[in-house]
């Protein structure tokens, strides 16, 4: 097994958070009906999707993930009764703030999966995973060494004696 | 690492399992074993065949103590599986169970991908992510909260009823919850059982007596759940009860009053019969109905309705136990918990138009002809069709609203053998040819095959095809004034016409139409067919994924009365078991507040779908109140200063997880 190849074919790379009640059981009865699917997503459990800090996502995108992926249980269904309305407000809001920073639509993305739709999770991991193959890598460690370089360049323009500058 | 709060030297045991074949052959285990060996804080990295077998448990422990470790990561199963197997190992060697952690690489990775080096990076990231947030587990106890030992049971048909008897000769107090005026259930108005034909009343009713004369059981029949509040062990829950218009403790069931009314004769859709007979606006469903209370029909009642009546019924009641103005009462009840047994109902077969049930009135479906076979039913137990006379030569179809990807895609379970029951008490009561189309016949189950074979040799004939249709298109002379069942006889793959006087369809079972109310109230999830769904398919097939709220019976899916029972037995039981502990064990998972931090804005509070979250005034801070926290984590996620943050799922402890699932370049 050869793992060495993480860059030179790029995979998107999802980062799941799945509340514990709905739709992470769901990912479970996926598991055990063998529904296969895409293994792009890595999943982290919490117990709500209303545990999902809006700050999860952009550190998750800052961290290098192509594409972040929010699970929860049905509007009603919600564990603690409406954890999930607060997740779409948060989800609302994220969206504007991603769309302004230029983050694509599809990128990020919230969905309602029951405990019994282990099908769901499958569809639902394929048809990002596509989309994110199309959009291509996010890369935004790789733009902030680039940013990086490029203040600094501009510090050091900054910088140089005034002389330079007006001679310039 | 991303935060610098960490306790202690950190010294990290990893140990990812084969699980056999199930992770072993799809994910490169010695690998991932190698790979994390070289992260910081690991100090053994170990594989092995089944990590949840004794030996493996062992090993975990010998390595705790011999290598002094302080964290504990095993990559396996789902911890909805055995997180609690690797948590009891950890604190047996002596350290607090919140420091283990467990990696799902079966059910998240090797069971769902193919591709081998895929799998195994996936479970080397998710492994990392383990491996970086442990780091910032501490030691944390359970809670303890006491539990009330009342339970209340919903539903009181044969499943409700078992359950409620059984809790209530165990001591503990019941509340049992019918939505009609009484109870029994579909049960009630089957005449023989199958596969022994012994008499559903017979064994029904005894039961149902000893529920109403039980002291521990408190029977709330006419009424409904409302609202359910509260949490495992201490819930709440409001009763609706319908005024039947009858003070309850003054009636006596002599049923005066129904003669009395001042209509001679029943005009009104009698329920119990299904609509076979008709009732009056003041009635009983029927004679063993428990309790023995009438009820008033207000879309019926003349006095109810218009307000004016010469209340013929009140003249002649010599208690004065009718009310008309008895109002909707709402009552209160507390219990610790609840076993949830509504059942299910049955298919409407109006929706398969080709079959012709509603437009040719000897076109029956089951339930119809449950009552019409029964001696206490509308005709007595006579086999008389809607048109007055006796069948001759009758067609039961099977799998009516069962096995269909238009209607339902299930296997109804109980239709092919009742199917055979009516097919049998037709034949003995009528003496008419009976004919039964199936496409499959199942009957699984003790002594069910053999009675199949029973009522074959009685002459019953047994044709497998899928019935096209029913007609009353005849094609020749004899077809004329019947019904004609096209089918294909698969077995000698002919098209026949099989001319018939009545048909009656084997409809199956689904979930109630409004079963959603009641999964809402509980917090149940259901399958995709809408069936209330079962912790696990197997091995907790009565418990919801809501401590303390268990299933029986057919809301969990088609089921026969034996099964039934046994599922609300085992439901009792696993209440018993809850009970009898005396008090629950709670994750440690609630929010906390560093007061620190907190800079009073007061955004959590609203936020918080238990109140737990108080703002105290003198100080300008907010307050959790751990025993109402539930976990969910939601006012973590909203506060502006990250003042907040949850037990077993800290911001740092995600945080590092998120870290740890992208640094790919480790590899
Ligand atoms: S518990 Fe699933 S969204 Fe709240």
């Amino acid at each position: 097994m050869e793992l060495k190849s993480q860059n030179d074919t790029w995979k998107p790379r999802i980062v799941a958070f799945f509340c514990n009640w709905c739709t992470y059981t769901a990912a479970d009865l996926a598991g055990v009906s063998r529904i296969k699917h895409e293994p792009n997503v890595r999943v982290i459990r919490v117990m709500c999707s209303g545990r999902v800090d809006p700050q999860f996502v952009i550190d998750a995108f800052v961290k290098g993930a192509d594409g972040v992926l929010i699970g929860g249980c049905h509007i009603g269904d919600c564990h603690y009764i409406d954890g999930n309305h607060k997740t779409i407000r948060r989800f609302a809001m994220l969206k504007r703030i991603l769309k302004d920073m230029g983050i694509e639509d599809e990128r990020f993305r919230l969905e309602w999966i029951s405990a019994s739709e282990g099908e769901k999770v499958k569809t639902v991991t394929n048809d990002m995973v596509e989309k994110l193959e199309k959009l291509g890598p996010l890369g935004l460690p790789k733009k902030f060494i680039a940013w990086d370089e490029e203040m600094n360049h501009l510090e050091l323009e900054i910088s140089k004696p005034k002389e330079e500058i007006e001679h310039v | 690492m991303t935060s610098t709060k960490q306790n202690g030297e950190v010294r990290i045991g990893y140990f990812v399992c084969h699980c056999g074949h199930n992770i072993g052959a799809t994910i490169d285990v010695l690998k991932v074993a190698d790979v994390i060996k070289n992260l910081p804080g690991v100090v053994i990295s170990r594989e092995y065949k089944y990590m949840c077998s004794d030996p493996g448990q062992e090993m975990i422990q010998e390595d705790i103590k011999e290598h002094n470790l302080n964290r504990i990561v095993v990559a396996a199963c789902s911890p909805l599986l055995h997180e609690n197997t690797f948590r009891r190992a950890t604190e047996k060697a002596g350290i607090n169970q919140y420091y283990f952690h467990m990696v799902n690489i079966r059910e998240n990775a090797s069971w769902v991908h193919v591709d081998k080096a895929e799998a195994t990076r996936k479970a080397i990231d998710l492994s990392r992510a383990a491996i970086q947030r442990v780091f910032f587990h501490q030691a944390l106890e359970k809670k303890q909260v006491s539990i009330n030992p009342n339970v209340l049971v919903v539903g009181g048909g044969i499943s409700g009823i078992h359950a409620a008897l059984t809790l209530a000769k165990a001591g503990k107090k019941v509340y049992l919850v019918e939505r009609d005026p009484t109870i029994g259930g579909l049960m009630a108005k089957f005449d023989k059982t199958f596969p022994t034909l012994d008499c559903a009343a017979c064994i029904l009713t005894p039961k149902m007596t000893e529920v109403k004369n039980h002291p521990n059981i408190e029977l709330m029949t006419y009424s409904e759940v409302e609202k359910v509040s509260g949490f495992v062990g201490q819930y709440k829950a409001t009763i609706k009860r319908k005024p039947r218009y009858i003070k309850e403790d003054v009636c006596v069931g002599c049923l005066d009053c129904i003669d009395a009314c001042i209509y001679k004769d029943g005009k009104y859709y009698d329920e119990f019969n299904v609509g076979l007979s008709k009732r009056k606006p003041v009635y009983i469903p029927f004679p063993q109905a428990t309790p023995q209370l009438v009820v008033f029909d207000p879309e019926a009642c003349v006095r109810l309705k218009r307000g004016k009546c010469k209340e013929t019924c009140v003249e002649k009641c010599d208690r004065d136990a009718i009310d008309f103005d008895q109002k909707e009462k709402f009552e209160e009840i507390e219990i610790g918990s609840v076993i949830v047994a509504t059942g299910f109902q049955i298919f409407d077969a109006k929706k398969i138009p080709y079959y012709g049930y509603g437009k040719y009135q000897n076109v029956y479906n089951a339930l119809e002809i449950e009552r019409l076979v029964n001696s206490s039913g509308p005709t007595g137990g006579q086999v008389v069709m809607r048109n007055g006379e006796v069948p001759k030569k009758i067609g039961i179809i099977h799998c009516v609203g069962s096995r269909d990807e238009k209607t339902n895609i299930w296997c109804s379970r109980v239709c092919c053998t009742y199917s055979v029951k009516l097919a049998h008490l037709l034949k003995e009561l009528s003496g008419a040819d009976v004919y039964n189309f199936y496409i499959d016949m199942r009957t699984p189950g003790k002594g069910q095959e053999e009675f199949y074979n029973q009522v074959m040799r009685e002459g019953v004939h047994f044709i497998r095809g899928r019935v096209a249709e029913v007609t009353d298109w005849a094609a020749e002379k004899e077809e004329q004034g019947k019904l004609i069942i096209r089918v294909e006889d698969t077995l000698i793959g002919v098209v026949r016409r099989i001319p018939v006087d009545m048909v009656v369809l084997g409809v199956g079972v689904e979930p109630h139409s409004d079963a959603d109310k009641i999964r809402r109230l509980f917090n149940i999830s259901c399958s995709t067919e809408g069936f209330y769904l079962e912790k696990h398919p197997k091995l907790a097939p009565f418990d919801t994924a809501s401590d303390g709220v268990y299933i029986a019976g057919g809301c969990q899916g088609p089921k026969d009365i034996t099964d039934a029972v046994a599922q609300a037995g085992a439901a009792a039981a696993e209440a018993l078991a809850l009970i009898d502990k005396g008090f629950i064990e709670m994750e440690p998972n609630t929010a906390f507040i560093s007061e620190d931090n907190c800079s009073g804005c007061k955004s959590c509070i609203p936020l918080c779908p238990y109140t737990a979250i108080s703002f105290d005034e003198e100080v300008f801070k907010a307050k959790i109140n751990e025993v109402l926290c539930k976990g969910c984590g939601t006012c973590v996620a909203a506060c502006p200063s990250a003042a907040i943050d949850q037990n077993l799922f800290t911001n740092d402890q995600i945080y590092n997880e998120i870290d740890g699932l992208l640094k790919y370049e480790i590899v």
